[in-house]
């Protein structure tokens, strides 16, 4: 089958869960002989003289220095499997979980970076080439992409549209307008999952669109579905769950970290943002730290709470026992995994939670909230209540001083990740497409 | 007769690397010596080494007649004597020309008077034993962290055996007093205390190369006149400021070398007036009123108080955390880990955290090598975590 997919990032340049979804599914499909065409946005290094649109071949894409070296493993086992994948990058500063004022800052960074201004801090990646093209705001850029993209269904020939999240709906939608076929949307996170009750009314607006159009939804847990049938009123029968897997051959070989010997690292690891919950990581921390003096937090991510959490953890007088690492990317996120003796996600709203798999994976025990989709089918994980600071606190408290617990975490999580496969979800995913395609 | 006194602050902090969280545990250097090392040759060359060259022929043109002071910081001595030996030299040849006056602080330019007395005199004791070693002076004067100051700063620093003390003069502090006449502290006896004209002081520290200040261009002459007005309403004028002012934060091309260079002849014009190091206006007048400042005061921000250093959580935290390691430091007696706690204590740290933008945020950030706060408190802590990991061992 041969498939038109708008998704988001691809290797080398993985910042988010959503990245590593689409990433993981579209090679698996493609391990399934389907043949994918994979449309993204991205500030292109490698500007060719055939328009805004680009097609890259996926053996040209630049190594990155910080990048493990497993990934050019990886790239070359893709290169196997290449010609199942054709890479359509779209000139466009788009990038998931993006918010309006952040798309600014972006256009801001990329106009300085242009003129040779650079963040001292931040890791260069690529000269970049600005064509000034850009949306002065989000929606029009999103609009914007939405038409460009779209209009690829002219020029590929394909049998089934998917489109992942918000940004890309309605460049999916345009895609059905133009080539009539059956347009499948996959929802990894929704607007109420990343703003609480605060919705942007004009993402809900086109969230909502997209899933009354589409010809079938892909949810990630039943959280998520329930949550479109109940605030999106969409018919269940349309609605296909197929919970997310995670890609473990990704480790690298990346030298070995001595852990600390007296001290029990605990991890927190994604976007500082309401959705993800820091802040009761940072309360159960304070409580924790008053039962046990060998344990350091670390919080690794960034995101708009960033500076509230940093000054409440001042004013807990914790910064000796609570670090912030900033944005951590590809061998940096390997060895905080090797390092930390317990991972946590008090993720107030989590569609899936993918970074649990991956701490499992380098067998790090976890706890997780009850409110995300992967608690539906996670069973060798701690699993709270998000608001619960002090069952929060008195399980790191378990986990930590009990060996014997965490060995039975970690050796029945070894064995339960086995079934997080991406063959069994893109499986799952075939048998949608099926469906559509022989109406 | 009318005293003008100067007193330059030198100083420079140990700055720190960017230190990631990851480095804990395994990288037990944690300055940045490539920056430190660029900075103070770069202030050197444009600053020290040119400001020193002039002073040291005023001193020889004038024998006597022309006398300043200086209070520099062991850790910038320290720096000098890695990164530009000739700066200290430099130093060292306008002590010995009897004119130049050193005054002592903490060694480290920090803020230890506010959390351990203890510490607080060993650091000021470090001082002037260097002082002593590099300039063959035994200092009567002290002036605290950035002229932070209280009664307690007083009476302790009286018990300790000086003679006399710097401050701000702030409004709050001085009310309708003038800061020309010398005071004597609340609780002090003995002691005797100078204060900052901080409004001439200013003229030439931060106005001196403002184009739309009124009284731009300043001018030595302009400069006398206002200070030959005080003559009948003051005993003694005390320019304070940072030394960096000439050639760095005002440069060569302001003017500001010529400006000094003709300074002394135009102030010594009224024979009335003659240039004094502190310890000679404190033995050569008399207090004329006691002054109580129960209060903490010092030359920093518009406040005049210790906001631009314990003004939020960030700054008290890590204050807090590197004074509380204090017993396990000095129980090791390992003159590197203590000397490296003491680095740590610098004040400069604890600035970079200050999260007063809109007034004098400009200022901070201007000496900030971080790009926010926040990054100053992270980089800060992670530093601390490994410190106090290698106290472990």
């Amino acid at each position: 089958m041969k498939i038109l997919m708008y998704g988001w990032e691809f290797p080398p340049h993985i910042s988010g869960g959503l990245g590593a979804a689409c990433f993981g599914l579209t090679r698996a499909l493609a391990a399934r002989s389907h043949e994918i065409h994979f449309v993204l946005p991205r500030v292109n290094p490698d500007v060719n003289d055939n328009g805004p649109i680009d097609l890259i071949d996926v053996g040209r894409f630049p190594a990155q220095t910080s990048v493990l070296d497993n990934w050019e493993h990886l790239i070359s086992q893709l290169e196997k499997i290449s010609h199942h994948i054709n890479i359509h990058a779209i000139e466009s500063p788009l990038s998931p979980y993006l918010t309006e004022e952040q798309y600014r800052a972006e256009l801001i960074r990329l106009k300085l970076q242009m003129e040779g201004v650079q963040d001292a801090f931040a890791p260069t990646t690529h000269n970049l080439t600005l064509s000034g093209q850009y949306g002065p705001n989000l929606m029009s850029e999103v609009m914007r992409y939405a038409s460009v993209a779209g209009s690829i269904a002219l020029r590929v020939e394909h049998d089934v549209i998917h489109a992942h999240d918000w940004l890309t709906v309605l460049a999916g939608l345009e895609a059905k307008r133009i080539s009539g076929k059956p347009l499948v949307i996959h929802a990894h996170a929704l607007e109420f999952d990343r703003s609480g009750e605060n919705v942007n009314q004009a993402v809900y607006d086109i969230e909502r669109y997209g899933f009354e159009q589409a010809d079938a939804i892909i949810a990630v847990s039943h959280l998520t579905k329930n949550t479109i049938v109940a605030r999106y009123g969409i018919a269940p029968e349309k609605i296909h769950v197929v919970h997310n897997a995670v890609t473990t051959e990704l480790h690298g070989d990346t030298g070995h970290y001595e852990k600390r010997a007296d001290e029990k690292v605990v991890l927190f690891l994604g976007r500082i943002t309401f959705q993800k919950g820091p802040d009761y990581f940072v309360e159960a921390a304070a409580k924790v730290l008053e039962q046990m003096e060998n344990v350091r937090f670390v919080m690794a991510g960034s995101g708009d709470m960033t500076p509230r959490l940093i000054e409440r953890i001042a004013q807990l007088r914790l910064g000796r026992k609570f670090h912030f690492t900033g944005f951590l990317q590809g061998a940096q996120v390997e060895q905080m995994f090797k390092e930390s003796d317990l991972y946590v996600m008090p993720s107030v709203s989590e569609p899936f939670g993918i970074s649990p798999l991956e701490a499992m994976s380098y067998d790090v025990p976890v706890i997780i909230s009850t409110t995300s989709g992967v608690s539906e089918v996670l069973q060798s994980a701690l699993k709270v209540d998000f608001w619960d600071v002090d069952e929060l606190a008195q399980k790191i408290l378990a986990v930590l001083k009990h060996a014997p617990l965490r060995r039975e975490l970690v050796e029945r999580g070894s064995v339960e990740l086995q079934k997080f496969q991406w063959e069994h979800a893109a499986g799952h995913i075939e048998h949608v497409y099926d469906q559509l395609t022989h109406n | 007769m009318v005293y003008l006194c100067f007193y330059f602050q030198v100083h420079q902090p140990n700055r720190l690397k960017r230190y990631s969280y990851f480095q804990i545990g395994r990288d037990h250097f944690y300055e940045d010596d490539t920056k430190n090392r660029a900075i103070m040759q770069k202030v050197a060359e444009k600053c020290y080494l040119p400001a020193n060259r002039l002073m040291l022929k005023l001193a020889k043109k004038f024998k006597g007649d022309f006398r300043i002071s200086y209070s520099i910081s062991g850790t910038c001595i320290e720096q000098m004597r890695k990164f530009s030996p000739e700066t200290l030299d430099s130093f060292k040849a306008l002590a010995d020309t009897g004119c130049v006056e050193m005054i002592d602080e903490t060694y480290n330019h920090s803020l230890s008077f506010l959390y351990s007395r203890e510490e607080f005199k060993r650091q000021v004791a470090l001082h002037s034993e260097t002082i002593a070693k590099e300039f063959g002076q035994k200092p009567t004067t002290f002036r605290n962290t950035e002229l932070i100051y209280s009664n307690d700063v007083a009476a302790t620093v009286e018990g300790m055996g000086y003679k006399a003390i710097l401050a701000e003069g702030a409004d709050r502090l001085l009310d309708w007093r003038s800061p020309n006449f010398l005071y004597q502290p609340e609780p002090c006896n003995k002691l005797k205390l100078l204060l900052k004209n901080y409004k001439l002081s200013d003229d030439i520290a931060f106005r001196f190369s403002n184009r739309s200040w009124e009284e731009y261009p300043l001018t030595a002459e302009k400069f006398a006149a206002w200070c030959h007005a005080v003559a009948g309403n003051g005993e003694t004028i005390n320019l304070f400021m940072d030394y960096e002012t000439f050639g760095d934060h005002q440069w060569e091309d302001s003017g500001i070398f010529n400006f000094l260079e003709h300074l002394p002849e135009a102030i010594l014009r009224n024979p009335e007036y003659r240039f004094a190091t502190p310890s000679q206006v404190a033995s050569s007048l008399s207090p004329v009123a006691r002054l109580d400042v129960p209060d903490f005061v010092s030359w920093a921000d518009m406040e005049r108080d210790l906001s631009a250093w314990r003004g939020n959580h960030l700054q008290d935290d890590a204050l807090e955390a590197v004074f509380a390691l204090e017993e396990r430091v000095m129980a090791t007696s390992n003159p590197d880990l203590i000397s490296t706690w003491r680095s740590l204590q610098t004040s400069d740290h604890f600035y970079y955290m200050c999260t007063k933008w809109f007034s004098d945020g400009d200022v901070h950030k201007y000496f900030n090598p971080y790009n926010s706060p926040y990054d100053a408190y992270i980089n800060y802590q992670n530093v601390l975590a490994d410190f106090e990991s290698t106290l472990k061992k």
